[in-house]
Order: C-alpha cells, then sequence, then structure tokens
C-alpha cells in the first residue's frame, strides 16, 4: 500500500528523523493558513500516488501566504496522469546546500533487506541507476543480524566528509530502518536528504526534504492502525477497495467478458484463455479459498458495475471451494439482481455433483470442459448465438 | 518412488484444533496419510477424532515420531510455527497459511538454510505423492499414482493441470505447491535436482506466472542439469503491469517478471510451453498436437 508524503514525514517524525516542517491541505485556504502560521517561504507539493510531480507543475515555491494561496489553488486543480489533485503538502521552504538519496527496500533475488545510498539526490533514482550505478552504493542486511554499526559508517563516511554530517547520517540510518522495520516497509526513501544551512558560517544540518513510504499488503495485519492511512479519494481504485473490504481480488481491465474464478493462478490462466480463444477479459476476480456464498452475489455486483461487460465467466475448480456453495452463491445473485448478460459456469472438484444439482433445479447448467466453456462464453460475449 | 514425502512419512498438523486445521486433518487421514498427531497450545492432552493433540512439536515429535508437519495457523504465528517445528529436528514442514508478512519471510528464509529440513510454503496449496501420502488441502480425487513430477506457484492452476493429466492416463509422482509470495521455502531448482534425481519420475511439470525471477532461474538450471522432458505454463500473459494479481509474488513491476520473457527463457532452455494449461495432459501424451 502507497502512502503520500505527508503521512510518510508524520511517521518519519515520529521516529527522530528530521523532517522540513508543514502541513496537508485540501483547500487554498487551508494552505495559506499553514503557510501563515510557518511565517516562512513554503513549497507547496501536490499529494497523489504518482511520480514526476514536479515536472507535471506539481511541486511550487511560494513566498509568501497570499501567493501561498494562489500556488495551492493552481495546484489543487491540476490533474497528474490522470489522477486529479485533493491534497497538497504546505512545507517550509529551506535553503539546499547538497542533495543525497537514501532508500531502504527488498532484493527479493537474494532475500534480503537492502540500503542504496547515493550522493546524486533529488533525482529520479532509477535514473541514475540505469546511467550511472557505480554512483549508487549498496549495503546489504543479514535479516538475522539487523543493521550493524560498520554499515552505518561505511555509508556516512561514502557519502559525507563533516564529523557533524556523518554522525546525523548515522543516526537517520538507523532510524530509517526502524521505520522499515518496526512498520513492515517494502519501501522507505529520503529523496532528497539534504544539507541546509542559513548561511555559510554554520556547518548545516540534514533534514529529508521527500518522504516515501510503501508498506507491505501482508504487514498491515500486524498495523491495523495504518489501514486509516489508505487513500479513500483514489476514484480508479474504488471497485478494488469494495473488493477487498469483501475479501475478493479484482483488477479492472479493459475487456468485455466478466471473470469469476477462484485462486489468482487459475484466475491469470483463464484471463490468458480467454484472450487466445478470440475474447478480452474484463477483469482480474480472485474469490480466494472461502466458500462463502455471500462472496459470489457480492462479485457479481461489482463486475456488473462495469458497461462495457457482455458475458460473465463463472471458472471454479473445488479445492478448499466448494461448488455447490458457489452454485447457491450464483442463485442468490440471480434472485438479488438483474442480471442483464449471459453467464457461463464451468465447475470441476469438489462438491462438483450436487452444484450441477443445484443449478439444473434453476435452469442453469455447467460445463465440466474448461475449452467448451471458453468457446461458449468468447461466442456469447461477440453477440453469437449459443 | 516420489520425492519429499511417501507412504511411510508421518505427520503432525500444527493448529489442529483451528477450523481448517481439523477440516484438513480429517481430510488428509481419509486420503491415507498418517496422521499421527496434532498441536494446538493449551489443548495438549485432547484429542481430534482420535488423533492425540499436544501442546508443542517437541512433545508431539518425541511421542510420535513424526517427520513432518503441516502448519494451519493464522499469519502472525505462523513463522514462530515454523522455528518450533524446525527446532524440533522435523524434516519436511508445510506452511499453508496465507498472508505471512514478507519481513518475516525473510528471516525464515535465512535461517532454514543451514538446516537439514525442507520448508514448502507459506501461502500453498502442499505436497502430495499420490496413493501414498497428502500433505496439505488439495482435493485428493483428482489425482493419480503414476511418473510424472508437478512444480507450482498458484494452487487451483495446479489441481486443473493435475486433473488434465489423470484424465490423460498420466498419474503423478509428487505434486509440489511451492506457493505464491515473494520469499518462501523450497523453491524450482531444488524440486528439479530431486525430480532428475528420482527413479520414479520420467516427465516434469513446472507451472509458473508472471512476477520475480524464478522461473529464469529455474530455466538456466534445466539447461544444464535436467535430462528429463519439462514442460510448462506461464500465467498471467495478460496481466497489466504494477498490479498485484492476487498472489503477493505475482506482480510486474518496471517491465520485469512478464508472462513473454519467462516464456522465451524456458523455450530457449528446451522447454516446451504451453500456451493453456488444460491440455497438459493429452500434450504430454502425445494425442494433440500444440
Amino acid at each position: 500500500m502507497k502512502i503520500h508524503e505527508y503521512q510518510a514525514k508524520d511517521i518519519f517524525e515520529q521516529y527522530g528523523i528530521p523532517v522540513t516542517k508543514g502541513s496537508m491541505a485540501t483547500s487554498a485556504h487551508e494552505a495559506k493558513a499553514i503557510a501563515e502560521t510557518l511565517g516562512c517561504a513554503v513549497v507547496v507539493k501536490a499529494q497523489v500516488h504518482v511520480g514526476g510531480r514536479g515536472k507535471a507543475g506539481g511541486v511550487k515555491v511560494a513566498h509568501n501566504a497570499d501567493e501561498t494561496y494562489a500556488v495551492a489553488q493552481n495546484i489543487l486543480g491540476l490533474e497528474i496522469k490522470g489522477l486529479p489533485v485533493k491534497k497538497v503538502l504546505v512545507a517550509e521552504a529551506v535553503n539546499i546546500v547538497k542533495e543525497f538519496y537514501v532508500g531502504i527496500t527488498l532484493d527479493l533475488t537474494v532475500k534480503k533487506i537492502v540500503f542504496l545510498v547515493s550522493a546524486s539526490g533529488g533525482v529520479d533514482i532509477e535514473e541514475v541507476a540505469a546511467h550511472h550505478p557505480e554512483a549508487i552504493i549498496k549495503v546489504y542486511i543479514d535479516p538475522l543480524l539487523g543493521l550493524q554499526p560498520f554499515q552505518k559508517r561505511q555509508m556516512a563516511y561514502a557519502l559525507f566528509t563533516q564529523n557533524e554530517h556523518i554522525h546525523q547520517a548515522m543516526d537517520i540510518f538507523e532510524k530509517l530502518y526502524h521505520v522499515f522495520c518496526s512498520l513492515d516497509c517494502s519501501l522507505a526513501e529520503i529523496n532528497p536528504l539534504v544539507i541546509t544551512r542559513h548561511d555559510e558560517s554554520e556547518t548545516g544540518r540534514l533534514l529529508a526534504l521527500d518522504a516515501k513510504v510503501v508498506l507491505d499488503d501482508n504487514g498491515l495485519i500486524r498495523h491495523p492502525e495504518l489501514e486509516a492511512l489508505r487513500d479513500m479519494d483514489v476514484v480508479e481504485e474504488e471497485d478494488e477497495v469494495e473488493a477487498r473490504n469483501n475479501g475478493l481480488t479484482f483488477i479492472k481491465l479493459d475487456g468485455e467478458i466478466g471473470c469469476v474464478v477462484n485462486g489468482a493462478g487459475l484466475a491469470m490462466a483463464t484471463m490468458d484463455i480467454i484472450k487466445l480463444f478470440g475474447g478480452e477479459p474484463a477483469n482480474f476476480l480472485d474469490v480466494g479459498g472461502s466458500s462463502n456464498p455471500n462472496k459470489i452475489v457480492k462479485a457479481f455486483q461489482i463486475i456488473l458495475k462495469n458497461p462495457k461487460i457482455k458475458a460473465v465467466f463463472i471458472n471454479i475448480f473445488g479445492g478448499i471451494t466448494r461448488c455447490d456453495d458457489i452454485a447457491n452463491g450464483l442463485l442468490e445473485a440471480h434472485k438479488q439482481m438483474d442480471i442483464h448478460v449471459p453467464i457461463v459456469i464451468r465447475l470441476a472438484g469438489t462438491n462438483e455433483e450436487q452444484a450441477r444439482t443445484i443449478l439444473n433445479s434453476a435452469n442453469f447448467s455447467a460445463y465440466s470442459s474448461m475449452e467448451e466453456a471458453v468457446t461458449q462464453v468468447v461466442r456469447l460475449a461477440k453477440g453469437e448465438q449459443a | 518412488m516420489t520425492i519429499l514425502i511417501d507412504e511411510n512419512t508421518k505427520v503432525i498438523v500444527q493448529g489442529i484444533t483451528g477450523r481448517d486445521g481439523s477440516f484438513h486433518a480429517k481430510g488428509m487421514r481419509d486420503y491415507g496419510t498418517q496422521i499421527v498427531g496434532g498441536v494446538t497450545p493449551g489443548k495438549g492432552g485432547q484429542d481430534l477424532e482420535g488423533i492425540p493433540v499436544f501442546n508443542t512439536v517437541f512433545d508431539a515429535v518425541k511421542q510420535t515420531s513424526a517427520n513432518a508437519s503441516v502448519i494451519y495457523v493464522p499469519p502472525l504465528f505462523a513463522v514462530d510455527a515454523i522455528y518450533e517445528a524446525v527446532d524440533a529436528g522435523v524434516g519436511v514442514v508445510v506452511c499453508i497459511t496465507e498472508g505471512i508478512p514478507v519481513l518475516d519471510m525473510l528471516s525464515v528464509y535465512h535461517y532454514i538454510q543451514h538446516k537439514d529440513m525442507v520448508l514448502i510454503g507459506g501461502n500453498c496449496p502442499g505436497v502430495i505423492s499420490p496413493g501414498k501420502c497428502k500433505i496439505g488441502i488439495m482435493p485428493g480425487n483428482i489425482h493419480k499414482e503414476g511418473r510424472v513430477g508437478v512444480i507450482s506457484r498458484s494452487g487451483t492452476l495446479t489441481y486443473e493441470v493435475v486433473n488434465s493429466l489423470t484424465q490423460a492416463g498420466l498419474g503423478q509422482s509428487t505434486v509440489v505447491g511451492i506457493g505464491g509470495d515473494p520469499v518462501k521455502g523450497i523453491n524450482y531448482i531444488e524440486l528439479l535436482k530431486r525430480f532428475q534425481a528420482d527413479d520414479g519420475t520420467d516427465t516434469i511439470v513446472l507451472l509458473g506466472e508472471i512476477g520475480g525471477g524464478d522461473e529464469e532461474a529455474a530455466a538456466a538450471y534445466i539447461k544444464d542439469h535436467v535430462t528429463k522432458p519439462v514442460y510448462s505454463f506461464i500465467a498471467g500473459k495478460t496481466a497489466p503491469e504494477g498490479k498485484r494479481m492476487g498472489h503477493a509474488g505475482a506482480i510486474i513491476s518496471g517491465g520485469k517478471g512478464l508472462a513473454a520473457d519467462k516464456i522465451r527463457i524456458l523455450e530457449e532452455a528446451g522447454v516446451s510451453v504451453l500456451d493453456r494449461p488444460d491440455i497438459m495432459g493429452n500434450v504430454i501424451r502425445g494425442g494433440q498436437s500444440w
């Protein structure tokens, strides 16, 4: 799960990482009030879950409260890569001496947590990785040992020369690692980490100018409070959120054949076979391992919202999932709503026979061969006769 | 012959008094698996339809000489259950639990590297040597004793393929569901090694899906070390980038983990990659061209 910069900065602050002062605003009025409280020049930053905010005009400096109002109004009206900006972060503008990159993520090839640090901060780190891989220092953490002091020294001495900066950096590495492990992150990133100072007589101090955190979905069970950080405003994912709240995994696609399948692998394979037979899947939908008939009702409610749907394909291979429960769910869905498109059912596995009896009594029939069922649903979606 | 488990495997069920644990303990016993005991802390001394329940895995192993265990406990307790089984000297640990946080699995992964045991999963359907021993949640009746070895990242997709094998008259030596998580226990390569060495396996089926680089690593291994014929299907050709397709490991990111790349690399290693899973049996039997 991605969270916004302002939320990540709140977390960093709680863990003692120095971040710029500021607050989130949903209107130009709020933004202006925050600028007045800060009493200095500010940076207004769009809070959307896409990269390249700066290039899209979503990050701007304002020198006083009135200017903040105008800038915030402008950014709140933007759409960045298709996402409307509904929130901005108003943060103090600081004098930057130098920018660095610090990130922690998982390297799944070696199954380890890895620190990535670079003196080339403030730019797209993937660009740096592609063109100047030598500019990025990678430090792998043994999961059984955790981050060791020598590793912090290794990174700090590579990036900084002044003692104060080296000590601050080691402290920040420790705390960022703490955030990463304590909250089950898959990414915790500061880009840029800067040296800032008021004038040249000072040594300056380190400060996180930006913050990015991605949480492991499986880790949320350990941190139910973080669920509140989920952005419900993201329009595109509304159905996906509704599906998740009902124990389904749903992803919308562009085609016209709605899919209801049990198991992620079979759900993907079903989409692939539909395409192979000349159809286009309208969605990925995994009803999961449970047999609750209500899940089928919910699945139908979600996929039938899509106006492009021309047919629905139910493909179930029963294991833990019992086919008779799926059949009952289907009849319940049929009773509760007006299903205006043809349905093709394929059932195999646990309690297949009982399911057929249930379906036959309601004048439905089910295929047992995947090939026959897919051929049929593709034909129906194209408006051909059965 | 089979790999990992056979008719002599003695299994304990961790979380045997839970909803899933009790249901599947009975299902496995009905299939013919030697379910010799179960573990639920605080319920030691009770029994589940004659299967003795112990407080700890240590006690269960001591009393029953179990050499395998299967874990049906909630995600936040699953890694402790794995460590407990490893510590008690269990040789094959099967973790069915779905949704284990990945950081927990990182520690497990490194802890077991130097242990003389095999972990299967988490988030997997388990392992079955048809006619001899079933450890997991798969429907036993679609399997048949035979000489095809199957390795898969997915549950129901495996059932689809096993069903197609059985319908074509091809039985299976052992079918292993390795699980859909990015960090897991046993992986393709170790199983390819075992199937290659197994006298009871003639043909190997490798079922994969988008995300990660495990299929690519498997292809490299096959090229150099596997002489038995290998057939494959890779799910997710139509999956969009950046979306997690149900399994935590099934995500295409930064143009990596694409089905097309995996298929090409497997084919270059001499693997026959089918474009649909349901005809696997007929293709292997040679009854259908593809």
